[in-house]
């Protein structure tokens, strides 16, 4: 019995969505899930995989460092998951667009029906999940000898990236399928933390009325170290870019402090937000569904109450 | 080219969903149903590639019930050719719905397979992924745009920090993610001329494949209530209460 666990990673560092599924497959060795290996796959990542060998409970790390696994593309990563594979009982994969991307294929390979997004570990074979935008949640039992799984990274806590010493194995490539390739990526460049991983999170919805008044939000994002976010509203009527989402549709993110600023609350937007241990909402409708929700609701107009909330957290 | 769009019946994505008292699943009956909506965006975008000239025809295709004829519809109304039903009462599962729509592409090979990226029910983002796997094909999820280039298709997809763009060999699979496009709103003639536009049937069962469930729901619960707080009056109180009583600035 073992688990493979694949990494996600930006070549010299290991995404934090590893250290979550990490979590999640420490759970499932509890319940006699055997040992855990970790694949680093990639193009240059080396580095990433020096990182990985420190993670606790890691048996061993597989290193992939191979041409045809630059940009990670589905097509090439997957073959490499279905090889692997014979030799485990669980394969896990954070739900990042990685992971997202790659593990359906390579279950798709193996005749596996995988298990995406999972919230909790219940046994070997069960596992919890949300469905319907996390309104419900179903608890499934896999019939499937193998398990491919992959893990939202807001319901397991980030494990402490030291304390193991891990063997590493060098693989070899399984070649390119010809089938795509990559012409380019558009990052978003920011200072700021990471949407699904940042402690504090500020958001603004419809009610911000332009894309050049989030330039508020940011004033106070840069005091108090946190992600910007937006509603689908908002990303819908072309304010921010759409890597800014939250919601059923966009990002989940659970941080220790959400700020909704004119956000009306609608169903899909709570779903990507609803696990932070925090929620303030300012808004000016005091009927607005967000109130609900919120620990702490302002019903202000959010022009004058945000520029007020960036100079009270000077003091 | 020919594109093939698949589109599912779920629960209207603005309808708030109620889990029924036995946790055997959400309440479905007496409840609005609509196309998925990241469906919608899949069958708007082979419309367009057909109003571009680009595609010669779009076939759209569903797995599920009798019922499902209604969702095909909607797909024909909008600018759809015609329709195919793969039908079968079971519950399927992503695996199965993959397997089923691998024997409608070899029937029909279509040069492009158009897919919502994920369903807005089970939330599973699996069986485009599962689709292109089962054929070989390459793959373009969460597609924010498609261009034609050169015998190839150069797709955009929407990653983790920003946009990623790919080129697929032909023939491929392309799910839909939100920005891809805005879908319209099916015109009365276009229902009306719906109406006329052929719809075949495919019994499930004859296929002979394996799409039994390989997940089996054991309980499906409300997620537990998040109680709503307090309202404070100002800034000043905001912040000496995020500051002193939960602690976290």
């Amino acid at each position: 019995m073992s688990i493979l666990v694949i990494a996600d990673h930006e070549n010299d560092a290991l995404g934090s969505a590893t250290l979550s599924t990490l979590n999640a497959a420490q759970q499932i060795a509890a319940k006699g899930g055997g040992d855990i290996h970790v694949l680093v796959a990639g193009k240059g990542c080396a580095e990433a995989a020096k990182a990985a060998q420190t993670l606790p409970e890691v048996k061993k790390v597989l290193l992939a460092d191979s041409e045809e696994y630059d940009h990670l593309l589905a097509e090439n990563v997957a073959p490499l998951v279905v090889k692997l594979a014979e030799g485990y009982d669980y394969v896990l994969a954070g739900s990042a667009t990685f992971g997202k991307n790659v593990l359906p294929r390579a279950a798709a390979l193996l005749d596996v029906q995988p298990i995406s997004d999972i919230v909790a570990v219940e046994s070997g074979d069960t596992f919890v999940r949300p469905i319907y935008a996390g309104n419900a949640l179903s608890k499934v039992q896999s019939g499937d000898a193998k398990k491919l799984i992959s893990v939202r990274g807001t319901a397991f806590d980030a494990v402490p990236a030291e304390g193991g010493s891990a063997e590493l194995e060098t693989l070899e490539g399984t070649g390119d399928s010809g089938l795509s390739s990559h012409v380019g990526s558009e990052l978003t460049q920011s200072e700021r933390p990471e949407l699904t991983t940042a402690r504090v999170v500020i958001s603004g919805g419809r009610g911000m009325q332009s894309g050049d008044n989030f330039v508020i939000l940011e004033r106070v994002a840069d005091k108090l170290g946190a992600a910007l976010g937006a509603s689908r509203a908002a990303v819908d009527a072309g304010f921010v870019p759409n890597d800014y989402q939250v919601g059923q549709t966009g990002k989940v993110v659970a941080p220790e402090l959400y700020i909704a600023v004119g956000i009306s609350g609608a169903i899909q937007h709570l779903a990507g937000m609803k696990d932070s241990k925090v929620i303030v909402a300012i808004n000016k409708d005091e009927e607005a569904p967000i109130f609900q929700v919120a620990d702490y609701g302002l019903v202000a107009d959010l022009f004058e109450a945000v520029p007020e909330l960036e100079k009270a957290l000077d003091q | 080219m020919k594109v093939l769009v698949a589109v599912k019946r779920v629960i209207d994505a603005y309808v708030k969903v109620r889990v029924k008292s036995d946790g055997s699943g959400v309440e479905t009956a007496n409840v609005k149903m609509s196309m998925n909506p990241f469906c919608e965006i899949a069958v708007e975008e082979a419309v367009r590639l057909k109003e571009q000239g680009i595609a010669s025809e779009v076939v759209v295709v569903s797995c599920g019930p009798q019922v499902n004829q209604e969702t095909i519809r909607t797909a024909l109304a909008m600018g759809a050719d015609r329709g195919i039903l793969v039908q079968s009462d079971e519950e399927l599962q992503p695996l199965g719905i993959a397997k089923l729509l691998k024997s409608v592409v070899e029937k029909e090979q279509p040069d492009l397979v158009l897919l919502g990226k994920q369903a807005v029910d089970n939330d599973f983002n699996q069986t485009g992924q599962m689709l292109s796997a089962l054929l070989g094909w390459s793959q373009g999820t969460f597609a924010s745009k498609i261009e034609q280039q050169d015998g190839k298709l150069r797709v955009t997809r929407e990653i983790d920090g920003g946009l990623e763009t790919l080129d697929l060999a032909t023939p491929t699979i392309v799910t839909a993610d939100l920005r891809l496009n805005e879908p319209r709103y099916a015109s009365l003639p276009n229902i009306m001329k719906a109406k006329k536009k052929p719809i075949e049937t495919i019994e499930a069962e004859e296929l002979g494949l394996d799409i039994a469930p390989r997940l089996k729901v054991l309980n499906v619960s409300e997620p537990p209530a998040r109680q709503a707080g307090v309202r404070v009056e100002s800034i000043a109180d905001l912040v000496d209460k995020l500051k002193n009583e939960a602690k976290v600035i």
